[in-house]
């Protein structure tokens, strides 16, 4: 059975969606990295420069992630491996609430921002517009859930590994195959 | 009674011409006392009224001719803009003060004198403010005010007017000139404009943070200025 799976063709995702995966993958991790080692750094030109570098991260996030939207609704995803109807709905609400912190991160990091004062500037050269105004209590709170739904984005994308890992260790079922650009080889 | 009457006896028994003469002396010396008490409140009077007039009681010094102008702090602002890596970040003063003496007519003739208190600089958040206060920034407890002379003012004409003076932070000493405009409305006169200040000039932003790539070295300074009695235009 997973032997036969594995020499079937492989119904891999677009190559447009795995360049968005992989992309994201790397800058997600590094703009979480970044963002929890920078917190409680000391004053310093270092510390200012991660801060507009995470800032920037994000904002390149939330973009590519509007695009990778576009691109998820106009192509539809390989369809499901076989695997029990309760795996499927698990991987489905995951994939689903993975895109609403796309979002939900970068945005309420932007706010934040923007409501302690310090407008963001893409790369130093595109100023961004402020949709808060700037409020110390409002920033607080925005910080908050720009952490919180940060570190929701972390497990949900641990959840998402361990997943994917099981898939293809465990079940044997050639799942990563489907997110790995084809091989001329193969 | 005893010694009451002790000395009177002896008083008038020794020299009653001179107990009329020194009686009278007496009166007229309590008259002058009385003179000197009743002078001597009436120019504290006048200090202390001209002080709660005039927060700055040096302005009646600097112009002895005119009526003392006074700052309206509440009405007034002091702000600046830095560049940190492109992004704008907008801070301001709490507190300053300024003595001039000043004629719209004769603005050659005028002086103005301006100071900070460094100290009271809101950006952001108290850890900015924290930061501020360092050595490498203002250093404010060292030096806790940066001021402003003038040298020359100019009249452009149109109520706008060029200040020129010299700027003094952190013991840094530079001539700057300053074009502000002036408006009047209901007996307060308001001064808004502003120039750009090159911090490393102060040593603002010293050591590591010397770098203008990180902190662009122009800071753009804003003030909106309300004085009450200053002459019509």
């Amino acid at each position: 059975m997973t032997s036969s799976n594995i020499h079937s063709p492989i119904q891999r995702y677009s190559t447009v969606a795995i360049a968005f995966h992989w992309l994201l993958a790397l800058a997600i991790f590094g703009a979480f990295g970044v963002g929890l080692y920078m917190a409680d750094l000391p004053f310093s030109p270092f510390r200012l420069k991660l801060y507009n570098w995470h800032k920037w991260a994000g904002v390149t996030i939330l973009a590519l992630s509007a695009l990778r939207l576009l691109w998820r609704l106009a192509r539809r995803p390989p369809a499901d491996l076989p695997m029990p109807a309760w795996q499927a709905r698990a991987a489905h609400l995951t994939h689903g609430l993975l895109y609403l912190l796309f979002f939900a991160v970068p945005l309420a990091g932007w706010a934040y921002s923007s409501a302690a004062g310090f407008p963001i500037v893409w790369f130093g050269v595109l100023p961004l517009p402020d949709f808060v105004p700037v409020d110390k209590a409002l920033a607080e709170n925005l910080k908050l859930a720009h952490k919180l739904f940060a570190y929701g984005l972390a497990l949900l994308v641990l959840t998402h590994i361990a997943a994917a890992l099981k898939h293809h260790l465990l079940d044997r079922d050639g799942l990563l195959l489907r997110m790995l650009p084809a091989r001329r080889a193969s | 009674m005893k010694p009451k009457s002790l000395p009177r006896t002896i008083a008038t028994a020794r020299h009653p011409l001179q107990t009329r003469r020194g009686r009278l002396l007496l009166a007229a010396l309590s008259l002058l006392g009385a003179a000197a008490l009743w002078q001597l409140p009436s120019p504290a009077q006048a200090q202390s009224a001209s002080a709660g007039k005039a927060k700055a009681a040096s302005t009646a010094a600097a112009a002895p001719a005119a009526a003392p102008v006074q700052l309206l702090a509440a009405q007034s602002e002091l702000s600046f803009t830095s560049r940190q890596m492109g992004v704008p970040v907008d801070g301001r003063f709490k507190r300053f003060d300024a003595q001039l003496s000043f004629d719209p007519k004769k603005p050659e003739a005028g002086r103005v004198a301006f100071t900070i208190d460094l100290g009271s600089v809101a950006l952001g958040g108290p850890e900015f403010e924290a930061e501020l206060a360092k050595a490498t920034w203002f250093d404010s407890k060292k030096q806790p005010q940066a001021s402003f002379q003038s040298t020359a003012i100019k009249a452009l004409g149109g109520g706008r007017f060029e200040i020129a003076g010299k700027l003094n932070i952190k013991g840094q000493s530079r001539d700057i000139s300053v074009p502000l405009s002036l408006s009047q409305a209901g007996g307060v006169s308001t001064a808004s404009g502003g120039f750009v200040l090159k911090r490393l000039e102060f040593k603002i932003g010293d050591g590591e943070w010397a770098d203008t790539s990180m902190v662009a070295n122009d800071v753009q300074v804003k003030f909106k200025l309300a004085f009450q009695g200053i002459a019509a235009l």
